[in-house]
């Protein structure tokens, strides 16, 4: 197109444009390399630094290559994983569980509010939303769910408190908005109930975004840690990045147990390249699924950004 | 036909909706409407048989504490300012790179950098607290390795307060980067190719049609997100601070925020009548900025406003 465009100017002014795209050519790849550089340089920096030997790190510091390659914080994480295995059950259960529970009940809300001949549809809509404007605070919601509702150290607190959300449900309800309301009617028509048609036509339509708003919410339920840093101080009940957390503040603590548990027999843990593996390990998965979901997000930031 | 059998036929009418709509009232009940009733503890001195009802009252003698102590004032300013700095970095860069990645980019290098740009939108601001560990730790910290190989001594970031508020913003423009740019540019490719293309043979150059077409045509979205992020002035990211800075006391006056300061008289200290005074102080401010900033909205453009 800019090819055509260009064509139909006089030649010095044609010229002055190509060179003025140049510039801009120049100036883009240059800033834009510069910030994916600034953007992925951490990573690159933890990754390298697991696979350093301690003694090296010790010595030189974290590098951005490897000076001296080794395996043995990773060897010490797998040679006797209890622990972190233990922690990944916890965040691949309450991910699991809080996922698909979410994305139920997030769907059903939205899909009444959504309904435009719900006659209280704007009430409700009301009540959700208000809860984003205005809250009590910290203290009374802890104390409701240490005291009145008695979930300290259960695996339920790493699920309940972030099972609904209002933004993911007004995401939701606008998606369900665009579907054409002929086919509620029809629907209808041929005697069936509402919850039938939730259940039959509009899930089934609203598949792109309840992938979107299921990956919103696992992510979330995988990088949580807040609630078992409030919530958790069993050591059986302790999500990954809770886990990873406790390890960086408190290796002292870990190198204890890694001796009593007969991980090592000896002072020598390489505490730093250690704290930098296990980084990778809580971050693996994600880093992993990464390129197929990232879609996923993008479609969720525009549908988002469209909002209702 | 059935409009006036009243609220009870209403109710029969939707009761499957209605029905449907239970778990979703309950959870917000509970988790939301419930503890706001909790704000009565602001103004009690709470004991634990007593509990939230039977603690006796002690009128507004947390908040004089809270006021008093100078914490107040610390934290809302700390809160404020962070939150000032962010957006202003923040949503910059997103427009800078928003508009390079339309203009210039080739479609694989706009893809890679995209994605490399989104990247740290994913992780936990646990993994983001190790990173920094990395980073800015003194003996083997990776800015101290490189100012001992240009000849520099190390410096002890983790316990000066002067240096946090550049770092705070940097690891927040480095996490925010990814999703505010893809943001602006859905906002830019959706602008009519119309004008440029008159622009261009009008004679426009590049520079020009950014500044005349491109900028102009943003600047309604630029403003409603950013008066939007003006509503939350007063609320912190409670993850970044804390795992950023934990409870490192010296650190404190540079980088504690109302978040933090309310979890830390909960938890630690377990000051929990001033704790909900600094919680309900801060709920109040943040409705109030809130409401302010989407009048500011529905001035500019009724649409986008919240409500």
């Amino acid at each position: 197109m800019n090819v055509i465009l260009s064509q139909n100017l006089k030649p010095e002014r044609r010229k002055a444009t190509q060179h003025d795209r140049l510039i801009l050519a120049i100036i883009g790849y240059f800033m834009l390399t510069l910030l994916a550089v600034f953007c992925i340089f951490p990573f690159l920096l933890v990754v390298s630094s697991s696979l350093t030997e301690e003694s090296a790190i010790v010595e030189n510091g974290f590098q951005i290559f490897p000076t001296r390659f080794s395996l043995e914080a990773y060897q010490i994480l797998f040679e006797f994983p209890t622990d972190m295995l233990k922690a990944y059950g916890v965040t691949i259960s309450v991910t699991a569980l809080g996922t698909l529970a979410g994305l139920f009940l997030t769907s059903m809300t939205a899909y009444v509010l959504a309904r435009k001949d719900f006659k209280w549809r704007n009430i409700f809509s009301f009540f959700f939303f208000f809860t984003t404007l205005f809250s009590g605070g910290l203290v009374p919601w802890y104390l409701l769910i240490v005291n009145y509702l008695q979930l300290k150290d259960t695996l339920l607190v790493l699920v309940l408190p972030m099972l609904m959300n209002v933004f993911y449900i007004i995401v939701m309800k606008t998606f369900m908005s665009s579907i054409p309301e002929a086919i509620i009617e029809s629907a209808k028509i041929d005697g069936a109930g509402d919850f039938q048609i939730y259940l039959r036509f509009i899930l089934p339509l609203s598949k792109p975004a309840l992938a979107t708003i299921g990956l919103f919410i696992a992510l979330a339920y995988w990088n949580d840690w807040y609630n078992a840093l409030l919530f958790i101080s069993n050591s059986d009940l302790m999500p990954l990045q809770y886990y990873l957390y406790r390890l960086l503040g408190n290796m002292d603590g870990m190198r204890k147990a890694m001796m009593e548990s007969g991980a090592v027999v000896n002072f020598n843990i390489p505490t730093e390249s250690l704290k930098m593996a296990m980084t990778v390990v809580a971050t693996g998965p994600i880093l992993l699924a990464y390129p197929f979901i990232q879609r996923y997000f993008v479609q969720g930031l525009t549908i988002g950004a469209v909002k209702g | 036909m059935r409009r006036s059998r009243g609220f009870w036929s209403d109710v029969k009418k939707y009761r499957t909706l209605l029905l449907m709509l239970v778990p979703g009232v309950l959870f917000f009940l509970l988790f939301a409407y419930i503890p706001m009733g909790g704000i009565v503890l602001a103004f009690k001195q709470f004991n634990y048989s007593g509990g939230i009802f039977g603690s006796p009252w002690n009128g507004f003698d947390n908040f004089r504490f809270f006021f008093n102590s100078g914490d107040a004032w610390r934290v809302t300013r700390n809160t404020a300012l962070y939150n000032i700095a962010f957006i202003v970095v923040n949503n910059g860069l997103q427009i800078f790179a928003a508009i390079l990645l339309f203009e210039v980019a080739g479609k694989w290098f706009r893809k890679i950098t995209q994605t490399v740009m989104f990247l740290p939108y994913f992780i936990s601001w646990v993994v983001v607290g190790a990173i920094a560990y990395n980073l800015f730790n003194y003996d083997v910290g990776t800015i101290n390795m490189l100012l001992h190989k240009i000849g520099m001594d190390s410096i002890d970031i983790y316990n000066t307060a002067a240096y946090w508020p550049v770092i705070l913003v940097l690891v927040s423009a480095w996490k925010a980067l990814g999703y505010g740019t893809i943001m602006y540019l859905a906002a830019i490719t959706s602008i009519d190719t119309e004008m440029y293309e008159a622009a261009e043979i009008d004679g426009a150059n590049i520079f020009q049609r950014i500044r005349k077409i491109t900028i102009p045509n943003l600047m309604p979205t630029v403003i409603i997100l950013i008066l939007l992020a003006i509503g939350n002035i007063f609320r912190g990211d409670f993850g970044m601070f804390y795992n950023m800075v934990g409870n490192n006391g010296l650190l404190f006056s540079s980088t504690d925020v109302i978040d933090t300061f309310v979890f830390r008289l909960l938890i630690t200290s377990n000051e929990i009548g001033m704790s909900a005074a600094a919680g309900f102080y801060q709920s109040v401010l943040g409705f109030a900025t809130i409401m302010l900033a989407n009048y500011a909205v529905r001035k500019y453009d009724k649409d986008h406003a919240l409500f």
